[in-house]
Parts: structure tokens; sequence; C-alpha cells
């Protein structure tokens, strides 16, 4: 339905299943990705699984040199990035009260400042052909909170205010700043969750199961198309109704 | 009139839509020339493409006149 033929794409957290899966939908959907995380033997086996318009480009988004230097890779190896999805993000879990100043840091590190860092080298070459789309992904807890996650859950609606902030500077030029927000999805991080707990999780799900990464890929995909050029500044909440907005 | 400023107006001209004669020495891109705090960054990308620089994001801040982005890029050369 969506066609992104001659469209190049970066893509953070490729390495895990939501990443994944939206590198699959991109790809096809006819553009060129490149596959960045920091595990790079499964970054291998994806661009393998996809084909020739695949390139792996592995990052550490904790190293702030490394990611700025990333947008430049991509382009190097693609021609352009006219569509940057940042998908890669990490979890430190902890009660508030006993929350390290490291863990808090750290986890807006790789989730925010580098989201923030990414954006800035991909706008230059957006802003000169006119078109882009950024694509962030952010969380239900950003939203809603979470217990334990205070830091998770200020890292993602940051991104959230971020992104507006952004959209409201580049609308201009034909570029799009948007966020995806997905509820609980079946990845590896929730396999392993004991099935009490999923149960548990499910009570609050009106959809009553988990969501597939691939109906997270299927948002960043309309996000990323020609067709959505008029929707910018806003967040499409993917969670099987667990919270509306 | 050196050749860098007349580079430099021809990319001020294309770029904001303006008339020739109204790019003189001391027009401000944004008081003068009808720029938006976007379309500075994107002549002073402009710029740095045209002339082979790096003009970075503290000197640009400086740059706001028609006569600063010559007297810059003559400097930077």
């Amino acid at each position: 339905m969506f066609d992104l033929n001659g469209k190049n794409a970066l893509i953070t957290g490729a390495s895990g299943g939501i990443g994944g899966a939206i590198a699959k939908s991109l790809y096809d959907a006819g553009a060129t990705v490149a596959l960045s995380g920091t595990r790079v033997a499964p970054l291998e086996e994806l661009a393998a699984s996809l084909g020739e318009r695949a390139h792996v480009l592995p990052c550490n988004l904790s190293d702030a040199e490394a990611v700025t230097a990333l947008p430049k890779q991509a382009a190097d190896a693609m021609g352009s990035v006219d569509i940057l999805v940042n998908n890669a993000g990490i979890t430190r879990d902890n009660i508030f009260m006993r929350m390290s100043d490291d863990e808090w840091a750290s986890v807006l590190e790789v989730n925010l400042t580098s989201t923030m860092r990414l954006c800035k080298g991909v706008i230059r070459g957006m802003m000169k052909a006119r078109w882009g789309r950024i694509v962030n992904i952010s969380s239900v807890v950003g939203a809603t909170g979470n217990p334990g996650q205070a830091n998770y859950a200020a890292s993602k609606a940051g991104m959230v205010g971020m992104s507006k902030s952004i959209a409201y500077e580049v609308a201009s030029r034909g570029i799009t700043v948007n966020c995806v927000a997905p509820g609980f999805i079946t990845t590896a991080m929730t396999d392993k969750l004991t099935d009490e707990q999923k149960s548990g999780i499910l009570t609050q799900v009106p959809a009553g199961r988990m969501g597939d990464a691939e109906e997270i890929a299927a948002a960043v995909l309309y996000l990323s198309s020609p067709e959505a050029a008029y929707v910018t500044g806003t967040t499409l909440h993917v969670n099987g109704g667990m919270a509306m907005f | 009139m050196s050749d860098v400023a007349d580079r430099v107006r021809k990319i001020v001209v294309e770029h904001l839509g303006v008339e020739e004669d109204k790019v003189t020495e001391a027009a401000s891109f944004i008081d003068d020339l009808g720029a938006d705090s976007l379309d500075t960054v994107e002549l002073v990308m402009a710029f740095e493409e045209e002339f082979g620089i790096e003009i970075p994001d503290d000197a640009a801040e400086t740059i706001q006149t028609f006569g600063d982005a010559v007297k810059f890029i003559d400097g930077a050369k």
C-alpha cells in the first residue's frame, strides 16, 4: 500500500524484535535500510534475510561520538537518510527511592539524548531535500507512568515533547516528526515474563492480548510514507486500548 | 565588488527570493530580507557548500547581514 522505493531509512535498535520488524516492513515497502544496533550478529543475520538493500552499521548509543558519526555513515552507505526511526532503548528499572544517578543518566542518555543527536544529524540533509520522516519510538509508559520506571518513563515522555518541538521547527521544509507509543508487545524482553505476570498485564488490555512487533512496524510504515505528509507532531498509540488519549 | 560577494548575493537572491538590489552590505537577512530563523540556517548550509568551508554554530550566529556573511567567508577562505 505504501511505496518507499528510492527512500533510505536508518533504524536504530534493529537487532531487537520491534526494530527488526520495522526494518522489514520498510524494506518490503521498497526502502533501502541501514540497520543499527549494538549486537552485530543479529544485525548481519537480519540484513542477510532482507537482501541487498540492507546495510549494517553497528553503533553503541551510549557513545556520544559514535552516535554523532552514525548519520554520516548511513548517508555514505545509502546516499542519504530520508527516514530516521529512533527505536533503540534500554531499561534499568528500580523503585524511585533507590534509583541511582547512574541508572537515571544511562537511560536518559541512550533513550533521549541519542535520539536528539541522531535527529540533529539527519535534519540537515532532509532540509535540503525538502522531504524527511522521523519516527521516534516512545512508550505507553511515557504517557501513563509505571512504577519502577521513572527513568524510562521520563525518557519516553521527553521524546514526545522533543518530537513536537522539532516538528514545529521543520514542518515548513516537508519534514515530519512523530512518535509511536507501543503498549505490551511480544518480544524477547516480554517472553521472559512468567505466565502469571503476563495474565496480570492482560487484565489491563481491553484487546485481551499482547501486540505483535509487526503491529508497531505498520504504524511506523504509515508515518514514514508519503501519504502521512500532513501528520506531524503526533503520537500514535498502539496498545490494544490499554490507555486511550 | 568581490567574487565572494557576487556568489553570496546569488545564493541569497535564490534562497530568499528577493530583488538583487535589496541585498546591500547592511541588509539583515531576518529584518530586511524576510528570512526566518530556519532560512538563516539554510543560508549558512548553502555558504558552506558553495565555498567548501565549515561555519561553526557560534560563528553562524554572528552572521546577521549580507556584509557579515561576505566578511566571514573572506576570512575563512
